[in-house]
């Protein structure tokens, strides 16, 4: 009950946030230089043409009353229509978000599943083989561009050893699935590389905490010590080191999706802004940022449960 | 004294390893009868701690190179126990409050878990059971309203109330032996003395023995049956607690009792020891305590002195004792 009235209150004091990414995302679009008619056009575009094109997209209007446009439009739960597709843009980002959203999900379980036993064995047993190849291997990991290591592994495991489909997205569950296995896994590296270290090091620390002795005295097996007492003591700094490096990865997949060939929002964001498709980046961004806000509020729900110190209020 | 439930024996605790290796408990040997509570009291870094961690093994997060001597509790050699042995004998013989009762507890579990917890280990008790048992076991430490308090969480009690968590955490499943260390050194004054009077009733209702460690000498006379007086890892001086104050036979004890002030008498200036404790990493020869002795002589610099008595139940390493007193 209370966690519902906090995310409640949350989600109501973000609507100001929102508010100043629709402001941003409009203006730094009209600051760009180019704009959708004459691209339209091409080289064959007459200036008279281009000028009937502009009035007929309404770019001709001034730019605060785009700007009311927009936001009358969103009031109305619609983003407009796009310039390049000419349609709706709802739909359109509708059919791109989910293949995003599950390969972003699908990465972070696999980070979350990689991260929680590899901290906890490298810190428990720390300075031993299997920490320092974890670091290295992580430290590797990370230093490999996504492209690249998305190269790397489309020829390992969909060519020389066939058991992953080299691109595409599937058409039911099991198959998407499948098809995300290999991008996710790279995603889920790169997270993973940053999650292991933060916590590996809140793992140590609490271990060398007094509670920890606490327990021990009590005489709780070690097993118990560490998944009872120590584990979800340690997650609070990893929470949030998740959620920034998520929030960043929700923006970042465009590169991964396009190794890959999955109809995702960031290979549509990046060619609406070679089009200059205003209404459409506005959609995008708004989208976005909608994403990164949940994951921040959904690490915020997090914390509370983990910490009953953190209040809900 | 009764018959001792502990008896330890030469007792040596090593830290790193040679040539950078420093021995932090240096041959210390004592003994706890049952229901007794025995003090063991010196400054910071004299070896206290260590020398109650041993007992039960748990030293934190510096692992010491080499703990030797015999622990001797209720037949059995704890010494020769396997880690996964000795997990038998922390909580359920052996239990252990600590310093600090603001970090002792875990944060993010309520106190009746981490009470039940135990319980529901050691002694094979149904949640249900386990709960009605924490109760009482509140109820026992002065936690007014137990069964409310059961489902806060740590950061809702004061400190002197989390030591009583604490000390009914340690005594759920009824330990032979309680050590505490530097129990109260963390609280105020006037919640320190009830902690005290309450350990010493649990003593009296449950017959356990205490090993009670503190640098508090004032603590000491108010706690303890007997005491040990440590100094760089040795024991100096180890009396029945008022023999002790009425006759320190060791420089170093007299040192201490001459820096006390007295409640409610006039003493004149009190006199701080000279120097500081030595370093363990190249402790003095002989004696350790004789550069800072006004009494010493010179072989106190090159013999080191042995325990002897002094008196019935009264042990003293000095080689000028008969001179001194």
């Amino acid at each position: 009950m209370k966690l519902v009235f906090f995310t409640l209150s949350r989600l109501a004091q973000l609507l100001p946030v929102l508010l100043g990414i629709t402001f941003v995302a409009f203006f730094l679009l009209r600051v760009m230089p180019g704009d959708p008619a004459t691209l339209m056009l091409g080289s064959r575009g007459t200036p008279e043409d281009i000028a009937a094109l502009t009035r007929q997209l309404g770019l001709d209007r001034p730019l605060s009353a785009q700007y009311l446009s927009f936001l009358s439009d969103i009031a109305r739960g619609s983003f407009g229509r796009s310039i390049a597709y000419k349609a709706q843009i709802g739909p359109l980002i509708g059919e791109r978000l989910w293949p995003t959203l599950a390969l972003v999900g699908f990465s972070t379980v696999l980070a979350v599943a990689m991260t929680v036993p590899l901290a906890m064995l490298t810190a428990v047993r720390r300075g031993g083989v299997l920490d320092h190849l974890v670091k290295i291997f992580f430290v590797v990991a990370m230093s490999m561009p996504g492209f690249w290591l998305g190269v790397l592994l489309i020829l390992l495991f969909a060519i020389v050893i066939p058991i992953f489909p080299v691109s595409g997205y599937g058409d039911d569950f099991l198959t998407r699935l499948h098809h995300l296995v290999l991008p996710a896994t790279i995603i889920a590296l790169g997270t993973a590389a940053l999650t292991i270290r933060s916590l590996r090091s809140s793992i140590v620390a609490v271990l060398g905490a007094d509670y920890i002795d606490t327990a021990r005295a009590k005489g709780m097996p070690e097993r118990i010590v560490l998944w009872h007492h120590v584990f979800r003591n340690s997650l609070t700094s990893t929470i949030s080191v998740l959620a920034v490096h998520t929030s960043w990865v929700v923006g970042g997949t465009v590169v991964i999706e396009t190794v890959f060939g999955i109809p995702g929002l960031g290979s549509l964001l990046v060619s609406s802004i070679s089009a200059r498709d205003y209404p459409m980046v506005q959609g995008l961004t708004l989208t976005f940022a909608v994403l990164v806000v949940s994951i921040n509020l959904l690490a915020d729900v997090a914390y509370a449960l983990v910490d009953p110190r953190v209040s809900l209020s | 004294m009764s018959q001792p439930i502990i008896k330890v024996d030469d007792l040596r605790v090593t830290f790193g390893h040679a040539p950078e290796s420093v021995t932090v408990v240096d041959g210390v040997s004592f003994e706890i009868g049952e229901g007794e509570v025995f003090g063991l009291v010196g400054e910071s870094g004299s070896g206290k701690s260590v020398t109650c961690r041993s007992l039960i093994q748990l030293f934190g997060g510096a692992r010491p190179s080499s703990v030797t001597g015999r622990i001797l509790f209720d037949g059995q050699d704890l010494a020769q126990l396997s880690p996964t042995d000795f997990v038998r004998i922390r909580g359920t013989r052996i239990a252990m409050i600590f310093q600090d009762p603001m970090t002792a507890l875990n944060p993010t579990m309520r106190i009746g878990d981490q009470i039940q917890e135990t319980l529901c280990r050691h002694d094979g008790l149904t949640t249900r059971q386990a709960r009605l048992r924490a109760i009482d076991l509140l109820k026992a430490v002065g936690v007014t309203a137990p069964e409310r308090r059961l489902d806060s969480y740590p950061h809702e009690f004061s400190g002197g109330m989390r030591q009583r968590v604490l000390i009914a955490i340690a005594l759920a499943c009824r330990p032979k032996l309680l050590i505490a260390d530097e129990p109260t050194t963390a609280l105020d004054v006037t919640v320190q003395d009830q902690i005290l009077k309450l350990i010493l009733r649990l003593r009296d209702e449950t017959g356990m023995a205490v090993l009670f460690v503190t640098h508090d000498l004032g603590v000491v006379a108010q706690t303890c049956d007997r005491v040990g007086v440590m100094y760089a890892g040795r024991i100096m001086e180890m009396a029945d607690t008022t023999q002790l104050f009425a006759n320190p036979s060791h420089p170093y004890t007299r040192a201490l009792l001459r820096a006390l002030p007295a409640h409610g008498k006039r003493t004149g200036r009190l006199e701080p020891i000279g120097g500081a404790p030595p370093s363990l990493a190249d402790p003095p020869k002989g004696c350790r305590f004789h550069p800072r002795c006004r009494d010493a002589v010179f072989d106190c610099t090159t013999v080191r002195p042995p325990l002897v008595t002094v008196a019935a139940g009264h042990t003293g390493a000095c080689l000028r004792m008969e001179a001194v007193s």
